[in-house]
């Protein structure tokens, strides 16, 4: 629950601005954007999505940093499990 | 017992853990309290316990969404999946967790249409995929998870989606704590501040904590080293004469936390008068409902829910490990009846819920002894 999982976003999509493609270790997905409306992020910048939303930005090196650690946890399955499970796609 | 090698920085931990002894006051106790289940969750992984003097005890706190939620709830929740025309979905972690007949893995078995989604935007999707059927999202979590919920409904709304609800159990962190301070079985002496619910609620919310009840707390990362780092930061405050709000988990956690988020709460949803916790009891303005504006969204004011109220099994000692007051292995059941593979209580269900982490990282260990013994911490 409390999992925070670090994508970098990759394409903020032109039809629904609030929505964005974000790249978790390979796997792409929409994530939305709406909670962070007021100072939305833009491609290229890294963010920790919870439950398909992105809560945060953070810095690269910060969000590299914390997928190393999910993995450390023995959570990164779990974490790219919920990742592939986003828009309810199993691949 | 963990060996400091194993560590990414193993010498910065070396270091913070000694730190830590210089600090601490051999004459006295100290307990300490990680109010976030991820934080158990890491606690247990890393076997930081091992790090510490063996005069400071690390309480795990009721941040464990699953394992706060009574019985009651579950079964409201899944008498909505009993009608045929309702799909029943929830994040994975709810699964496994019992109601009185069942969990909704088991449900599902049964036949019931019941679907993991992992995010409440997908259950928003499957209402639209299936205009025929109604879709029930069993919301849980803190602050960490409402606003998604809170933004999906708005969107449930914008776009005229109205066969989606739903069930709401989002519970705030702050009540928790204050719950916590005032039961006179508790004696905490700082607090482990929740990291990502922070990420929403920001530092401010916590001020009391350290005004009023005289009591340090660092809002804190998940890292073996941020743990250390932040029990250093409550040593030091400790030793000083003010208590404060400290911000251990800056990369990620803004003093003012997330407004657009906490806008998007404060639309969707309004305080409950009370609501129960397991373990803790009733608790006043501890929990979220759905507002009037919302009502045709809400799952409680659609269907007809029950409003069971279960008490735990007997012998499952849920609430005292909840509290604090029992270590997961002290409950009459742990590691027999109660396993993560059969949980009896949410606790064991759950893998940040305190039971389920100590039986994974300690229990197990004990029962096998796989570790050479070689480096070991000083």
């Amino acid at each position: 629950m409390c999992l925070a999982i670090p994508g970098k976003i990759v394409d903020v999509l032109e039809e629904d601005r609030s929505l964005a493609l974000v790249d978790v270790l390979g796997v792409r997905r929409k994530v939305d954007l709406g909670l962070l409306q007021d100072e939305p992020p833009e491609t290229g910048d890294w963010v920790l999505i919870h439950v398909g939303f992105a809560m945060s930005k953070i810095g690269e090196a910060d969000a590299r940093e914390q997928l190393r650690m999910l993995a450390d946890l023995g959570e990164s399955d779990a974490a790219m499990e919920e990742v592939r499970g986003y828009g309810l796609e199993d691949g | 017992m963990r060996f400091v090698d194993e560590f990414r920085e193993p010498e910065l931990i070396t270091r913070t853990a000694d730190e830590i002894r210089r600090l601490a006051n051999p004459a006295r106790h100290y307990r300490f309290m990680e109010v976030c289940g991820g934080h158990t969750h890491s606690i247990y992984r890393f076997g930081l316990k091992d790090l510490l003097p063996s005069n400071m005890d690390l309480v795990h706190g009721p941040g464990c969404p699953v394992c706060v939620l009574p019985m009651g709830r579950i079964d409201d929740g899944l008498s909505m999946a009993e009608r045929p025309d309702v799909i029943f979905t929830a994040f994975g972690d709810m699964m496994r967790v019992p109601g009185t007949k069942g969990s909704p893995l088991e449900y599902k078995a049964r036949g019931m249409d019941v679907r993991i989604v992992y995010s409440p935007s997908d259950a928003l999707k499957l209402a639209r995929a299936n205009p025929d059927k109604h879709v029930m999202f069993f919301a849980i979590g803190f602050e960490t998870t409402a606003p998604s919920t809170a933004l999906t409904l708005m969107r449930a709304r914008a776009q005229g989606i109205h066969n989606f609800s739903v069930f709401c159990n989002h519970v705030t962190i702050i009540p928790a704590i204050r719950a916590i301070l005032d039961s006179p079985d508790m004696r905490i002496d700082a607090f482990i501040g929740p990291g990502h619910v922070s990420t929403v609620i920001g530092c401010r919310p916590y001020a009391w904590i350290a005004s009023n009840e005289d009591k340090p707390i660092v809002v804190t990362g998940f890292e073996p080293l941020d743990i250390l780092q932040s029990i250093v930061m409550l040593l030091r405050q400790l030793k000083g004469k003010e208590k404060r709000v400290e911000n251990q988990y800056k990369r990620a956690v803004p003093w003012e936390g997330n407004r657009a988020a906490l806008k998007a709460m404060a639309e969707v949803f309004e305080l409950r008068p009370y609501f129960e916790w397991r373990g803790l009891g009733f608790i006043s303005q501890s929990a979220l409902r759905i507002r009037e504006s919302y009502a045709e969204w809400d799952a409680e004011r659609r269907f007809s829910v029950p409003g069971v109220r279960v008490t735990d099994p007997k012998a499952a000692q849920c609430g005292e490990v909840l509290k604090g007051v029992l270590k997961p292995a002290q409950c009459k059941l742990f590691g027999k009846e109660c396993t993560p593979e059969h949980p009896v209580g949410a606790l064991m269900v759950s893998s940040e819920g305190s039971c389920a982490a100590y039986y994974n990282f300690e229990h197990r260990k004990r029962v096998v002894q796989i570790r050479p013994a070689v480096q070991e911490v000083a």
